[in-house]
């Protein structure tokens, strides 16, 4: 089975229509819930004070929820631009890992093809191409496929949000203070690999339950992150 | 609907910066070898930021907050699915903080 896999592996890679529809077709499922999400990013975005098509904009441009919903937890006037790009880049540090597991099949894609599909990598989209790839089927454009029907869905309903989202004149009266929260917790929750990660969110918790009590602004989120990752690794040891 | 232009320097901003993380791993696995501990470290940068985001409303801002939150990790893990947990925490902590209110 093992050298059936290994043999198919040595094949060509392809980058067809079919592949794309057939990666769109999967992620019919994660494009519904990525509307879902999608509504609640446009209205939070709208709390925040984007508007309706600067908060589509950038879910067409930026294409990451987890990085969206981090930086409207510090979007403030004036805008700090530095923290909004460094919470960026340090969330999208998970994407390196992603891209470089994808690297052994796209490498035999022209340049063009793979670093194009690359800026519709999602989490949920990239997970599909791995099962597929891991399975045989090598058409590149499966990653492309899913994530273009993911980013519409998640523009669309964005938008949607941000239109209609601004009904809603209190957000604590009717608990949206805590959607962040409770995005955030679910993201937790389906990064639970079992109990080596008990150490790195234990410090990671207990960092920044201090740095937010006495240190001023958003240095929790950062220093929590980097005590929480260190931990992580330290225990592997050497 | 104006397009102010320090928001539109911080969307391109993160949509340059998102885009270099994507390629940048394809770019990397083309070019080195990435060594185990660093995989490790860069593996353990997400939930690492996501638990400090959360821990002080979790853990310090008040029994309302800290019981939603249970709530959501139970559906969460149960469902699955992002949309349910969330409302979940949301319609708990509307719930919650009214229980709470009502007994002061």
């Amino acid at each position: 089975m093992h050298q059936e896999n290994a043999a198919k592996k040595e094949e060509r890679v392809t980058f067809t229509l079919a592949g794309a529809l057939a990666g769109a077709r999967r992620c019919v499922p994660v494009a519904i819930s990525g509307c879902a999400t999608g509504l609640v990013f446009g209205t939070l975005a709208g709390q925040a004070g984007l508007g309706a098509g600067e908060a589509a904009l950038m879910s067409a441009l930026v294409f990451s929820g987890a990085a969206q919903f981090l930086v409207l937890g510090i979007w403030a006037s004036p805008l700090p631009v530095v923290a909004i790009v460094l919470t960026t880049i340090v969330v999208g540090l998970r994407h390196l890992l992603m891209g470089a597991a994808l690297g052994p099949v796209f490498s035999k894609l022209p340049r063009l093809k793979a670093y194009g599909s690359v800026y519709f990598m999602a989490d949920e989209n990239w997970a599909l191409t791995m099962g597929e790839f891991d399975k045989g089927r090598r058409d590149g454009a499966f990653l492309l496929g899913g994530g273009l029907l993911d980013v519409l869905a998640w523009t669309g309903s964005t938008f949607v949000g941000g239109t209609f989202g601004g009904a809603v004149d209190d957000p604590a009266r009717w608990g949206l203070d805590f959607a962040f929260t409770a995005i955030f917790l679910a993201l937790i929750a389906g990064m639970w690999k079992g109990r080596s990660n008990i150490l790195p969110w234990t410090v990671a918790a207990a960092v920044s339950v201090a740095a937010h009590h006495w240190l001023p602004g958003q240095w929790y989120i950062l220093l929590g992150g980097l005590a929480g990752s260190f931990a992580g690794v330290v225990r592997r040891g050497p | 609907m104006g397009l102010d232009p320090v928001t539109l320097l911080a969307i391109v901003l993160m949509a340059l910066a998102t885009y270099a993380t994507r390629a940048g791993g394809l770019w990397l696995a083309n070019h080195f070898e990435l060594s185990e501990r660093a995989g490790a470290w860069l593996d353990a940068i997400p939930g690492a930021i996501l638990v400090s985001l959360v821990a002080p409303t979790v853990l310090t801002g008040g029994l309302a907050e800290t019981l939603a939150a249970a709530a959501v990790v139970l559906v969460a893990f149960r469902t699955g699915s992002l949309p349910l947990a969330m409302a979940t925490g949301v319609v708990a902590v509307v719930l919650l903080r009214t229980l709470a209110a009502g007994l002061m």
